[in-house]
């Protein structure tokens, strides 16, 4: 982005999706209005640059709307969420009531602020000291060069950090790294590193409760859950070809309207509740399965525009073709 | 005479069709047509032996035609059966393919030293095989993109010699002399030697000999099994898998459990024995019962295995080359003199090198099971074939050859494609599970494939009436307006195409990715087509281009559909990469600069076009 000289316009040098595909449909709603005549021989046209414009619109609404998340589901085991693939949240689990555990999440965006977390649920205040948006560990006797640690509670104090910078490469992923001071009405409790690098959460208790840290990956909770059952991974015999991968998954519904067993496999997803599951890949020696679950509630809309355009221009070449045979059976 | 030289041409041509039909001849008395047709398994796929030499050779040397030192040429199935069962033979076969200097220097070769100064036999590069083994590990250290050129050298020589190795261990043990001598001792020495294993577990006393004798037998069958390459032994009767094929190796190394000999096993070993041995007698009746034992268990396996052997042995795509290249010569001629019966016999031609074309891919498609478009070859053939079929129809409605020159060298180029892309070894591959989708195959797939016949097609005509108008005077108004309709209605057809294509790919991206559009660069590769045909027709009604401007897009039409095609797979990223092709790269780029010439003699003032000079003066 570039911003104009004394303005705070900002304009992008280098124009994206939203500005190209925007005057693209400003062009088109315009031709429309300005340009074509309302008669039958132009209904092709007509049909044609609607159905462009159904697409942009569409395609507007799910770059607005589309929520894209994974499931990561071992054999047997059940989930109520999916995992965002890039967005982490700090959450803080009060885990006092063995019957379920209080959570309070802070999504990432709130963390690169540094500032202070208050919520009405815990009894205490955090101070984010620290917020690398990538960063690797290691541990502290390995990296006896690295600067000391800032944590002085939990692992972090055992581990040095080292800031990488954001990678946009697509099969890498972003691990942040957070020091998160807790502090209580009489002082402060301690800093803590946080990191989906770590493995696992960590643990302190404050006023006779039992409290739980850790960042992970953004959770979408959903109505219902989702066990998987069985997943399978065939490959053409005497080669390593994949041909079919499957998961036979169980949906119940919280509201017990709904409790069934689906195969979900390539090019044969599950839509259920608005959200669509994909087989998207798997791991740990075919053990795990991983869905992709997408919220996209204008994914019909180009099914719609397609049909609009392939009719409009088979209604427009038509004609022309009637013509050019009428002129040449008349010569 | 005239009047009937389309037809007798025509005639001709149907009979060499027809002698292609007919099944190849066994050279010798051994029933080698028979031993060809048996089936194995590779690659996930049931296929002739037939096949099997025929792409392992394409790979190896770039053809299928062997010669032997002493001059001969044989058949591929003749070749694979001295690989198979006589491996000192086959290896003295040049048959290796090295062209690159650095990798000749590297295996200490001249040359001189190669059949046509570029084929070697393995017996050649065996002193070097150490040396490549270490160079090919070495270079494998390195990811595929970014290897040198020596390094992509390396790596392809030793592949084929590796595939060479597993092949001649597939049916026996290559150094093994005599492997049926082999296994019948073995089977003698099996219950002694089953005995002395199990009294040296239990701690009795046992003979060492006997001992020895059977760690080495299984150490041999274990190389077998690792090192072999082809699954010859049907699944067992009990097995209800009738993909279960195994190797010979692993099936000896059964052996030590059941206390017997596997009878295929044997039998592939004995058919070796005879094959040395040349007994007509003995090969035949054995190739008769692997062939009945085989057919009445795996019917359909054995009906696709004998087809798809007279399949290979017509070649009906080389058979097509031949038609469309004579159909080619015979309507440039049209253009010069008899444009009747020289136009009429082209066009029958052309017909017939479709029909030929259409039968192959019909075949092929029963063959796999699927429909026509399953991979980068394929899609060559089948855009070759829809453009072939535009000119027909076009031809059918002008009569002026111009629909028979664009589609004779369209379907010409278009199966030269395929056949250097067949060099990648087998063309009917099994589908990864991603694509494993009929519907969509046969609706996305061939739809933009049509939508890339068309703007070719389209791009090729434009080609014909820049050629005709500048080089030579043949171009007068009428067949520039009939060339500037047949170009406008392609494109009209190229965009309906390529449109409905792509939404398609979106739409099963949605259904199998859960996005309709992920600007990967086959999808943008597709989208410049679609855009760049919506280019030439709002050119067109908007009035921004006459004749010759609409002829110089329709031209650039090609750069775009080549880079589509070809160029997006070269990026080497994406859903749709089918990986990287060297040499295709520089054809590419050629292909590019001779499109960018015909534009830049197209834009010669029209004064200068021989075809406009008398108008304009």
């Amino acid at each position: 982005m570039w911003t104009v000289p004394g303005t705070g316009v900002a304009l992008p040098i280098f124009p994206g999706g939203y500005l190209i595909g925007g005057l693209l449909l400003l062009n088109l709603v315009f031709a429309h209005l300005y340009r074509f005549q309302l008669t039958w021989r132009k209904l092709g046209i007509q049909l044609a640059h609607a159905g462009i414009i159904l697409l942009l619109v569409g395609e507007l609404l799910t770059g607005l709307l589309q929520q894209d998340s994974y499931l990561r589901l071992d054999n047997g085991e059940t989930k109520s969420y999916s995992e965002s693939q890039r967005g982490m949240e700090l959450a803080i689990l009060d885990q006092t009531n063995p019957a379920y555990d209080e959570v309070v999440a802070v999504p990432e965006s709130v963390l690169a602020e540094k500032g202070l977390i208050q919520h009405p649920k815990l009894p205490f205040k955090i101070l984010i000291q620290g917020y690398y948006p990538n960063a690797s560990m290691q541990r502290r006797e390995q990296a006896p060069g690295a600067a000391p640690s800032i944590a002085t509670a939990g692992i972090g104090t055992q581990v040095a950090v080292m800031p990488l910078p954001i990678t946009y490469k697509t099969d890498e992923r972003n691990l942040p790294a957070v020091y998160a001071e807790v502090l209580g009405t009489e002082g402060s409790l301690g800093i803590w590193l946080l990191s989906p690098a770590l493995g696992m959460p960590q643990t302190f208790s404050y006023q006779n409760r039992n409290f739980q840290l850790t960042l992970r990956p953004t959770r979408y909770y959903k109505p219902f859950t989702v066990q998987l059952l069985k997943f399978t991974h065939d490959k053409y015999p005497g080669t390593e070809i994949p041909k079919n991968f499957a998961s036979r998954v169980r949906v119940k519904s919280d509201d017990r309207q709904t409790d069934r067993e689906v195969l979900i496999f390539m090019n044969n997803p599950l839509r259920y509740g608005g959200y669509t599951f994909y087989q998207a890949g798997f791991d740990n020696n075919d053990q795990t399965s991983i869905l992709q679950v997408v919220r996209n509630p204008g994914w019909l809309i180009p099914y719609v525009s397609c049909i609009m355009m392939g009719l409009g221009l088979c209604i427009q070449f038509g004609f022309h073709l009637t013509g050019f045979i009428r002129k040449r059976s008349a010569a | 005479m005239k009047k009937y030289f389309p037809l007798a041409l025509l005639a001709v041509f149907a009979a060499y069709v027809a002698s292609t039909l007919w099944p190849l001849k066994n050279p010798t008395a051994l029933d080698l047509r028979g031993f060809s047709r048996l089936p194995v398994l590779i690659n996930g796929r049931i296929k002739p032996l037939d096949t099997v030499a025929r792409t392992s050779l394409l790979m190896m040397q770039g053809r299928q035609r062997v010669v032997t030192p002493s001059g001969a040429t044989i058949l591929p199935a003749q070749w694979l059966a001295d690989v198979l069962f006589d491996p000192k033979k086959a290896d003295t076969y040049q048959i290796f393919l090295i062209e690159n200097q650095e990798v000749l220097d590297l295996l200490n070769l001249k040359l001189e030293d190669g059949a046509g100064k570029k084929r070697f036999s393995y017996d050649q590069l065996r002193k070097g095989m150490p040396e490549l083994d270490h160079q090919a590990r070495l270079a494998d250290q390195t990811e595929q993109p970014l290897r040198t050129p020596f390094q992509r050298q390396v790596m392809h020589v030793y592949d084929r010699a590796l595939q060479y190795i597993r092949l001649k261990n597939s049916a026996q043990l290559a150094d093994a002399p005599d492997f049926l001598a082999e296994l019948v001792t073995f089977q003698k020495a099996l219950p002694v030697g089953l005995a002395a294993i199990m009294a040296r577990q239990q701690g009795k006393p046992a003979s060492d000999d006997a001992v020895k004798v059977m760690n080495e037998m299984r150490d041999r069958f274990t190389y077998m099994d690792e090192v072999g390459y082809l699954h010859v032994v049907p699944p067992a009767k009990a097995d209800p898998d009738p993909t279960h094929w195994r190797t010979v190796g692993s099936v000896l190394l059964d052996s030590f459990g059941t206390g017997t000999v596997d009878a295929d096993a044997v039998g592939y070993a004995a058919l070796g024995y005879a094959w040395r041995k040349q007994d007509a007698k003995q090969f035949n009746e054995l190739v008769k019962l692997f062939s009945d034992r085989i057919g009445t268990r795996f019917v359909p396996q054995m009906e696709k295995s004998n087809v798809e052997s007279r399949f290979n042995s017509a070649q009906p795509f080389y058979t097509g080359i031949v038609l469309y290249v004579a159909a080619l010569l015979l309507g440039l001629f049209s253009w010069l003199m008899w444009p009747e019966a020289f136009g009429k016999a082209a066009f029958y031609l052309l017909g017939l090198g479709w029909l030929v074309a259409t039968a192959g891919i019909f075949t092929r498609m029963w063959l796999e099971g699927r429909p026509p478009v399953t991979n980068l070859y394929s899609s060559a053939l089948f855009v070759g074939w829809g453009a072939v079929l535009f000119c027909l129809i076009l031809e059918k409605f002008y009569r002026n050859a111009i629909g028979t020159v664009a589609g004779a060298m369209l379907g010409f180029a278009t199966l030269l494609i395929a056949h250097s892309l067949s060099m990648g070894g087998d063309t009917l591959e099994m589908m990864r599970a991603v694509l494993d989708s009929n519907f969509w195959l046969a609706t996305h797939v061939v739809v933009i494939s049509i939508g890339y016949s068309a703007t070719f097609l389209s791009g090729f005509l434009a080609i014909i009436y820049i050629f005709r108008g500048v080089f030579s005077t043949s171009l007068d108004k009428a067949t520039a307006d009939a060339l500037a309709r047949m170009v406008y209605g392609i494109v009209c057809l190229a965009t309906l195409f390529s449109l409905v294509g792509t939404v398609l790919g979106g739409i099963w991206a949605d259904q199998s990715w859960g996005r309709f559009w992920g600007w990967d660069p086959k999808e943008n590769g597709a989208l410049i087509i679609v855009l760049w045909n919506a280019v030439i027709l709002h050119a067109r009604w908007g009035g921004l281009v006459k004749q010759r401007g609409l002829m110089s897009l329709a031209v650039f039409g090609n750069i775009v559909t080549a880079w589509s095609w070809f160029g997006v797979n070269m990026l080497g990223i994406g859903l749709h990469s089918y990986g990287f092709m060297d040499s295709a790269f520089y054809w590419l780029i050629a292909f590019v600069a001779s499109q960018l010439l015909v534009i830049i003699v197209a834009s010669f003032p029209l004064e200068k076009w021989r075809s406009f000079r008398n108008q304009s003066a």
